[in-house]
């Protein structure tokens, strides 16, 4: 049986004056799903978002939600479809006159019956799941762009919703806590299972988290479907969005995006003689929940990136090449190393690794319970051998297979030892 | 739904422009134009007002209310008091030079008492609250409304009109008569210090003719006034810093500037026009 959308957009064309922002777009949202929808600056990705809630109407075309079109709900269809809706702006729309605990509880105190001491209390599991404890008292203006932005997630949350809209939740937050927060929304929609549909410029992180993609472009939807198959997409979308925010990822950290690891790894193997032998090996931060739950979601994207930095510094040097592949694993190609050779290099790096690859974890440790006596987490590697004809994702599954632990690390409170 | 509210109250919805040709339609379309403009915001104030008037009848609002008369009643009312008082001195100053020239410096209460509690008390008392309160509502509500704030209300079933607009209309109904009179008290007042204790009136003849004077019409009129005012002030400052984002002229924070500027110098013109009116039905 087809699965049946959640929000559907059919034809809807949307005009500010004489612009056309929206031409005929038509794309479906499914259930319990991370859809994500990138495009260039200016073209509507905004706008989309905002009919679906209804801050704007389509000048053409429908919306339905569950095949109902919501310009056609009754008042009380409407306040229950919207009832379950989140947003969260781009610039947070915070009320800079309300510390965080009152804007935190602001929907809970103005929408529903419950009782101070219940809305105190679900405002709070919000602040603390979202890491502001320590400044819900505080206003706005007093706190961090990463601070107003996860204050902006707790209101967006606090109501539980059964779908959230996130309007660039990363904008304007640097690499680690852009990760943290696209990490944050992927925990938050495991945990709670809402339907999410968020606007992100983060290529490739996004696809980590994403069940599907859209692409805007030219006023149109020129892709819907998963990011596996976004990787192969060709378009002029492609060209001038993709490429260069790819390579930029590349410059900045020194690692391959999935598409251009392929393309590298196809473009380096293929000219080689049919019998000649490389390896790979993936890696893997293992109990990434564990470290999440007593560090944080900061410390443990700092974890997964200087794991990532680490291993393009290292298998760089002998001719490797890394990309990560998944929002924990990496992934590197050792072209002109036999398995014994990868083996040797690999023990080096396990020593290294172990001695200065991690950053100070106390002064990382955030998490929701920092208290407890101490905790564990691993590093895992393995390594497999392939052969040109070989396809890389069967080489990688093969390596995942071959996984041991190469460094663990026993946080106990106040410090760190391995 | 929230988008059908909005649209259904855009103040800005040009008129599109005649087809050349017609010399007449070309002369008369401007005054045609703004005349429809006009209504068209007339019409949109209004349902502004009637939606945040009902909107008040909600136990949500009661701290709403509270805070708000706070800021509007209790924050205003040492200017009131500051400038009742001297408004008074001036009053007694000036009238006693004209009185004493027809030798009825005794009716000196009267004219005071009933200058301040008709007419001056509750005009003043509006302007300076809208000084105060009025174009620091409009610079509010318009940082709200550019910075999504307002956006974000609707998106969590929050209506933004009762939300913001209703408890400061209710602040203004109690917060306007309240003020008026002290205005009225303090400025009789300083009727009494100018015209008793510097220029020599007789004090029992001064209150005498307060009291004997003033009517109680008198005073429900000067209250009446206040209310409208009050009314009227909110309603055109919260007005303009609610629909900020729909100037055509400016964008951003010149637009809050704008309407703030906009929402003072209006709300001071139709003081004075609903003034003439209110005394017109009054009397």
């Amino acid at each position: 049986m087809e699965k049946q959308p959640i929000i559907e957009f059919r034809g809807v064309t949307k005009r500010f004056d004489v612009r056309t922002i929206l031409d005929k777009v038509d794309f479906q949202i499914y259930e319990g799903e991370v859809t994500t929808l990138i495009g260039l600056s200016g073209t509507g990705k905004s706008v989309t978002l905002k009919h679906i809630i209804g801050l704007l109407k389509p000048d053409e075309g429908q919306i339905l939600y569950r095949g109902k079109p919501i310009d056609q709900m009754t008042k009380k269809e409407w306040n229950a479809y919207i009832g379950q809706i989140s947003y969260m702006f781009q610039n947070n729309a915070l009320f800079d006159s309300m510390t965080i605990v009152e804007n935190v509880s602001l929907p809970l105190r103005q929408t529903t019956r419950l009782g101070k001491k219940e809305i105190a209390k679900k405002a709070m599991a919000a602040i603390e799941q979202t890491e502001l404890t320590e400044v819900f008292d505080k206003y706005p203006s007093e706190l961090s762009g990463g601070m107003q932005k996860r204050a902006a997630l707790a209101r967006a949350l606090v109501t539980d919703p059964s779908i959230v809209l996130f309007d660039e939740p990363t904008t304007g937050q640097d690499p680690i806590r852009k990760n943290a927060i696209l990490g944050m929304v992927a925990e938050y929609q495991n945990r709670f299972g809402f339907t999410a549909l968020l606007i992100s410029h983060e290529i490739p992180d996004v696809y980590f988290i994403s069940n599907r993609i859209l692409a805007l472009y030219g006023k149109k939807i020129v892709f819907q479907g998963t990011p596996d198959e976004f990787e192969e997409f060709e378009h002029p979308f492609r060209e001038e969005i993709l490429t260069s925010l790819e390579s930029l990822q590349e410059d900045i950290t020194g690692l391959y995006s999935k598409r251009h690891f392929k393309v590298r790894y196809q473009t380096d193997l293929s000219k080689r003689q049919p019998d000649a032998m490389y390896a790979v090996a993936a890696f893997a931060v293992d109990d990434l929940d564990t470290i999440i739950e007593h560090m944080g979601h900061d410390a443990a994207q700092e974890i997964i990136r200087a794991l990532g930095s680490y291993i393009n510094k290292h298998f760089g040097a002998v001719g490797g090449f890394s990309s990560r592949q998944t929002i924990n694993e990496y992934a590197t190609v050792l072209p002109y190393s036999d398995l014994d050779e990868a083996e040797r290099i690999m023990a080096d790096f396990k020593r290294d690794f172990r001695e200065h690859g991690l950053p100070d974890l106390k002064s990382l440790q955030k998490g929701e319970k920092p208290d407890e006596d101490h905790f564990e987490f691993s590093i895992l590697a393995g390594l497999a051998q392939g052969k040109p004809q070989i396809e890389i994702e069967s080489v990688m599954e093969f390596a995942r297979f071959n996984q041991t632990p190469i460094a663990r690390f026993q946080c106990e409170r106040g410090g760190k030892t391995q | 739904m929230a988008a059908e509210n909005l649209s259904a109250q855009d103040p800005s919805d040009e008129v599109a422009l005649p087809k050349p040709g017609n010399p007449f339609t070309w002369l008369f379309h401007p005054f045609g134009a703004r005349a429809i403009r006009i209504n068209g915001n007339l019409g949109a104030i209004a349902i502004f007002f009637f939606r945040a008037f009902i909107l008040i009848f909600n136990p949500k609002q009661f701290s709403a209310i509270i805070q708000q008369i706070y800021f509007i009643g209790a924050k205003s009312a040492q200017i009131v008091m500051l400038v009742g008082f001297f408004t008074g001195m001036v009053l007694g100053l000036q009238l006693y030079h004209v009185l004493v020239k027809f030798g009825s410096v005794g009716v000196l209460g009267t004219a005071v008492a009933l200058s301040l509690i008709r007419e001056m008390g509750p005009v003043l008392t509006a302007i300076m609250i809208t000084a105060r309160a009025g174009s620091a509502m409009t610079a509010e509500i318009g940082i709200q409304r550019i910075s999504e704030q307002i956006d974000a209300l609707s998106t969590m079933r929050i209506d933004p009109v009762g939300f913001l607009i209703s408890p400061r209309i209710a602040a203004a109904v109690i917060s306007f008569p309240i003020l008026t009179t002290l205005f009225d008290w303090i400025g009789i007042l300083g009727g009494w210090v100018s015209g008793c204790l510097l220029l020599g009136v007789n004090s029992g003849a001064y209150y005498y003719r307060v009291v004997s004077a003033t009517e109680l019409s008198d005073i429900t009129g000067g209250l009446i006034k206040s209310l409208v005012f009050g009314l009227l002030v909110v309603t055109i400052c919260c007005f303009q810093g609610f629909y900020t984002h729909m100037r055509t002229d400016s964008y951003g924070a010149r637009s809050v500037s704008l309407s703030t500027t906009s929402a003072v110098v209006l709300s001071c013109v139709m003081i004075l026009i609903s003034d003439y009116v209110v005394t017109t039905f009054i009397l």
